[in-house]
């Protein structure tokens, strides 16, 4: 990738722009308020009916109403359920009045494909498949991959997975068809309580930020903004969330970082190891002549 | 999408919808408050809690979909021929004609049988040839590919001008240009795998090119010991000796430079596969260089440096998949390099 000086130069550089789009529409995204999820799964469905992806399996988990189980290449939205002996700020529970004091909280978090500032996976796709839109959203063009799977274990969330029978990776596209045309992704759209938001990142960051500065006052103080910080190990999502405990109680990495970031050292050790092989080797045939 | 209805009093049906607040005006006080957890002070713990969060136990990230024996396979065979290539052109140099043909043909052998494997392995074997329809360096394996596809040819080439005896000016481009090449097919493959979110491979990113180089060394000398006559061995006995302990060496700094994470070499199919390399590895380089002047003995090292230098490979390989699979080896180390981050 040649060095582009112009794009090094900008201030407030956008992931298209530095993937080379000139002129281009900001940068969209998802805000994923949990505290208001209902865990409806209503974004699930709608991401399935209107992207075709296929079922895969009826399964019972056993372990909560999430019987979905994980983001993969049959599921691009997935709603998490956690159950927790903790109360949600000073709400008192119906099992709280009645028993042993003891409180129960549900969270309830829909997940999708971050869509990062430093993508791990369209940094490792050695077909270019994946790409970046003008959207500043990562896409995978299934005309392309060829189902190497790299981008599978960069992924630091775990989000992109390869589909059984088909052999290609498969992710949220962020309803790229939706949005070229204006209209909100299809979990954002069929959301009831706008706990999904979709529109440009940066009114997403100011509502989020506004909204948390809101759940602290009430008293919330767990809240806590999730791959909004543009200064984390994947430069901000463009897909993050409010969340109301721990990254890893809802399954997400709690400092996730794009592994590209330390491929030039990577490629400096590969290269002296490179250089080691030759001199251990030439050094190997020095001595008596046979 | 709540659906407020304008009249002509104003808003009525307005939901709260993203406006909630939630766990406030329920009727309940700030004296039934959640206790808030206590602060502890001074010096925090340098051993990271073994208490850790997660969803029901699930993997955090997805376990890779590269299968054994193709992927592991050719991060030996990758290192087997490179070694062999530089391996060929270093026997040529000193007159050593026997071990030179052998090594050229050590070197086709496993390029063909990597390229085999690499196409294998793809969802869509296909279309293996959209691999070249760019060039992009923040890929090891778009980088990989375009250095496989300068290889393999003259790899071939040279072993055919070798076993044919024929266009020697070519073969001798040829092995010299294999043997340039050669070494960065043996070592890309550690960029490879830890360039991934995979902990056990990518915490070990500053010491995998030096592993992987050892490894192909301890292979390729292995492979020269089998085959190369009594009167050719002694540069393979001590590249079989040397490259063997420091494949052994090595091994042992990366995996205890890991701390936590290196706890996933220590489990299953990695444990197994790794306590086997480390068996032979250290038999072969020890029987490299003591008895490799008896010819059973100097091959019967030789395959013990060869298949120890396999299972290595395929040790490594099985460890991604216990440590992508247990969230703590996510989970835990992200948390320390938040908190240290924080605290400094």
């Amino acid at each position: 990738m040649a060095v582009d000086l112009e794009s090094l130069l900008l201030e407030d550089e956008t992931p298209a722009h530095a993937s080379g789009y000139r002129d281009h529409p900001p940068r969209m995204g998802f805000f994923t308020d949990t505290s208001v999820c209902i865990g409806c799964k209503a974004c699930e469905v709608a991401c399935k009916e209107w992207n075709q992806v296929p079922e895969d399996g009826l399964n019972f988990t056993g372990m909560s109403y999430d019987n979905t189980g994980g983001l993969g290449a049959d599921t691009w939205r997935h709603v998490a359920f956690i159950e927790q002996r903790r109360r949600v700020a000073h709400q008192v529970s119906g099992e709280e009045v009645q028993d042993d004091g003891g409180s129960l909280r549900w969270l309830m978090s829909s997940d999708v494909c971050k869509h990062c500032t430093h993508a791990a996976c369209l940094d490792v796709c050695p077909t270019g498949a994946l790409m970046r839109t003008e959207f500043g959203t990562v896409v995978v063009q299934e005309d392309i991959c060829n189902g190497c799977g790299y981008c599978i274990p960069a992924c630091p969330y775990g989000v992109i997975d390869q589909r059984q029978g088909d052999g290609r990776a498969w992710k949220c596209t962020l309803c790229y068809d939706r949005i070229s045309i204006g209209v909100e992704p299809a979990c954002a759209k069929a959301c009831p309580t706008d706990s999904i938001q979709f529109g440009e990142l940066d009114e997403l960051h100011h509502r989020a930020d506004q909204r948390l500065a809101q759940l602290h006052a009430a008293g919330v103080s767990d809240a806590r903004l999730y791959g909004r910080d543009e200064g984390d190990g994947v430069g901000g999502d463009g897909a993050f969330f409010l969340l109301l405990d721990e990254p890893e109680v809802y399954g997400l990495p709690p400092d996730p970082v794009v592994t590209t970031r330390d491929l030039p050292e990577m490629w400096v050790r590969v290269g002296a190891a490179a250089l080691g092989i030759v001199s251990v080797i030439a050094t190997s045939f020095i001595g008596r002549r046979p | 999408m709540s659906q407020n209805e304008v009249t002509r009093d104003g808003l009525e049906h307005t939901a709260p919808g993203r406006e909630a607040t939630v766990g406030v005006n329920t009727g309940a006080g700030e004296d039934v408050a959640r206790p808030r957890k206590g602060r502890r002070g001074g010096e925090q713990p340098m051993v990271p809690e073994a208490q850790f969060s997660s969803y029901y136990d699930k993997a955090i990230i997805n376990s890779p979909v590269w299968e054994a024996p193709d992927i592991p396979g050719y991060l030996f065979l990758g290192g087997l021929a490179g070694a062999s290539s530089v391996l060929a052109a270093g026997a040529q140099l000193t007159s050593r004609p026997a071990l030179a043909r052998a090594a050229k043909l050590a070197a086709t052998g496993a390029v063909s049988l990597s390229f085999a494997a690499l196409v294998h392995d793809l969802g869509r074997p296909a279309r293996f040839a959209n691999m070249l329809r760019t060039f992009k360096p923040t890929s090891p394996m778009s980088v990989g590919s375009w250095l496989l596809s300068a290889y393999a040819p003259a790899a071939m080439v040279a072993s055919l001008s070798a076993a044919t005896g024929r266009a020697r000016r070519l073969g001798n481009l040829a092995t010299a240009g294999a043997a340039a090449v050669g070494p960065l097919v043996a070592t890309y493959t550690a960029a490879l795998i830890t360039n991934t979110a995979v902990p056990s491979w990518h915490d070990g990113y500053r010491e995998m090119p030096f592993v992987f180089a050892a490894s192909a060394m301890s292979a390729a000398a292995g492979v020269g010991l089998i085959a190369a006559p009594s009167e050719e061995v002694a540069p393979l006995r001590r590249l079989g000796a040397a490259s063997g302990a420091a494949e052994v060496a090595l091994t042992k700094v990366m995996e205890k430079r890991m701390g936590l994470v290196g706890e996933a070499y220590e489990l299953g199919k990695a444990r197994r596969y790794g306590r086997l390399a480390l068996g032979l590895t250290s038999l072969g380089a020890a029987g490299a260089a003591l008895c490799g002047h008896r010819r059973w003995l100097a091959q019967l090292s030789g395959a013990a440096l060869v298949a120890g230098s396999a299972l290595e490979r395929f040790a490594i390989f099985e460890s991604g998949f216990v440590s992508a699979e247990d969230p703590k080896y996510t989970v835990v180390p992200q948390r320390m390099r938040r908190a240290a981050r924080t605290a400094g």
